[in-house]
């Protein structure tokens, strides 16, 4: 059994298990809201304008001290979220489309100033991450936002479900709408942000859906793919930090290799809504009306099949 | 009138300064099944949402039982049209049901037996207690139909707001969703369903409300879609597909 614990004898190697059980937990628990209401894109658009917010962070605390990383991004992250919703609202423009505008502005604005920095940082390590580099600061941080908007959620498990599911019935009953998105606005970008240092600005969004894309194609309950996501983000990026140990490649891909792998055997063999599954059950069915179609006309005449 | 009524008041609502309805003015009694009727655009989902509290008034004040109603309550249940919904969503029959229960409930408290009775209840009413561990997409139109009622039900509301039930329905589905909306009638709810079918009306409903951007006419089927009303409602034509084998 030497080869299945041996990785986690290292130091960094505890962190980053500490840090795939935290935010791959948080990620798949979030990510259900986000395959729900379809904000992958707006998730995406998020986790890239998180850049500029970085480097103004860096600038002004000349370091990389991850509280001023934090609140740089948070910021930005924020100013894009809130200000693609005044844009769609105001204007004819649509919040797809505003979003990409102020994210793709948002984001060269950070590339252009992380160039005036003379920290040593390079623009490779926040696109992609890095698991093993993560701090007791950057753990601390995952596990403060991980306390409040956990509990959070699942107080609000119940309006969330009516938004998610019925918009027009939730707000006719009184629930707050507007205040719940901008709640879910929020918990993802605080969740996003403690995630970065683990996979990167790219890789982000894989953490995010695919838990909660799998248990989608596998269940019928809303709290199971809230819970079911969170566990199988502690899951697979696990294995993946493990496999990526072993065979000596970067950490954050291979966690959303592992992750995408689990999604496509779901979508191959999930007993309800598998391909695999659908496809057998449909010949199931011809065979099965074919051979009472056969019974109910035995005694008439043969079935026309012969050519 | 009695006092279980549902009565609208100068009623306006605009949508980005374009007025939609002006100055409605109408009251109806509890215990009835109340097709609302008008050309596209007439305006006949705005009414509805605005009961429901869904949109915001610029005149006008609703009153139920007497008493103003101001946005949401629990005793008006809103009915969106089926295409609103995420069907794929994942739940059951009964947990959308359950749904219904959320507001009397609030986050805190936990869920009951009597909640669980409210729910078995409302799917025993609507014929849904064989479907209730099915996946809502696994559902006939007329059945999802059923589902929302079942949800109004167990939310316990007493006025029931419809919007487009009966659109895309088959015969057999429109007959028994025709009836079980006749049996919450008769237990004394009001039942008030936009509507656009007008061969039908007369079998489904009791009254009607005629509007095109303000009220034409309201009042009990038979002397209401009269072939004038018609006219003014839909315009000076009236398809002779349609028209005939109405009251007039």
């Amino acid at each position: 059994m030497d080869w299945l614990f041996e990785p986690f004898q290292h130091t960094f190697m505890q962190r980053a298990l500490a840090a795939c059980v935290l935010i791959g937990f948080l990620n798949g628990f979030l990510g259900a809201f986000v395959v729900l209401r379809r904000m992958a894109l707006m998730a995406d658009s998020l986790s890239h304008s998180l850049l500029p917010g970085l480097a103004v962070g860096v600038l002004l605390f000349k370091s990389l001290a991850p509280a001023g990383l934090f609140v740089g991004a948070l910021t930005a992250a924020l100013m894009v979220a809130l200000g693609a919703q005044l844009l769609s609202k105001s204007s004819r423009v649509k919040e797809d489309t505003a979003l990409g505008i102020l994210y793709t502005v948002s984001f060269s604005a950070g590339v252009i100033l992380l160039s005036f920095v003379k920290v040593r940082v390079s623009l490779m390590h926040y696109l992609f991450g890095n698991i093993l580099g993560v701090s007791n600061q950057d753990l601390w941080m995952a596990f403060a936002v991980a306390l409040v908007v956990l509990p959070l959620l699942v107080a609000f498990e119940r309006p969330l479900q009516l938004l998610l599911f019925d918009p027009a019935v939730a707000r006719s009953q009184g629930i707050a709408t507007g205040v719940l998105n901008i709640f879910l606005v929020v918990s993802l970008v605080l969740v996003m942000v403690c995630s970065l240092q683990a996979v990167g600005v790219i890789l982000l969004l894989g953490l995010l859906v695919s838990p909660a894309a799998t248990m989608y194609l596998l269940c019928d309950s809303f709290p199971l793919m809230l819970w079911g996501g969170g566990v199988l983000g502690v899951l697979g990026s696990t294995i993946g930090l493990w496999m990526s140990y072993w065979l000596q490649v970067p950490s954050g891909a291979c966690i959303v290799m592992v992750l995408g792998a689990l999604f496509c055997i779901a979508l191959l063999f999930s007993p309800r809504y598998g391909l695999v599954f659908r496809w057998f059950k449909s010949r199931h069915f011809h065979h099965e009306s074919l051979a009472r179609w056969k019974k109910d006309h035995a005694d008439n005449t043969e079935p026309e099949h012969k050519h | 009138m009695s006092n279980h009524s549902l009565k609208v008041e100068d009623l306006t609502v605009s949508y980005r300064r374009i007025p939609a309805l002006h100055h409605l003015n109408f009251s109806v009694s509890c215990g009835q099944c109340v097709a609302v009727l008008g050309p596209n655009g007439a305006g006949k989902s705005t009414l509805l949402k605005s009961i429901a509290g869904l949109v915001k008034l610029e005149s006008g004040v609703v009153y139920f039982h007497g008493k103003t109603v101001n946005g949401a309550t629990k005793e008006f249940a809103y009915l969106p049209q089926r295409e609103m919904v995420d069907w794929d969503f994942p739940t059951t029959v009964r947990g959308v049901v359950e749904m219904g229960r959320y507001l009397r409930l609030r986050w805190w408290r936990p869920y009951s037996q009597e909640d669980d009775r409210a729910v078995t209840n409302a799917l025993e009413a609507m014929q849904l207690t064989p479907l209730q561990d099915r996946q809502i997409s696994a559902l006939s139109g007329g059945q999802q139909q059923r589902v929302f009622l079942a949800r109004a039900i167990a939310q316990e509301a007493h006025v029931f707001l419809l919007d487009e039930p009966f659109t895309g329905l088959d015969q057999p589905s429109q007959e028994s969703l025709k009836r079980l909306l006749k049996d919450l009638r008769n237990q004394g709810k009001l039942i008030l369903v936009s509507h656009h079918d007008l061969s039908t009306v007369e079998e489904l409903f009791d009254q009607v409300l005629m509007i095109n951007g303000e009220l034409i006419a309201a009042g009990p089927v038979k002397d209401t879609l009269t072939r004038e009303n018609l006219e003014k409602t839909y315009g000076m034509h009236v398809f002779s597909g349609v028209s005939h084998g109405l009251a007039i």
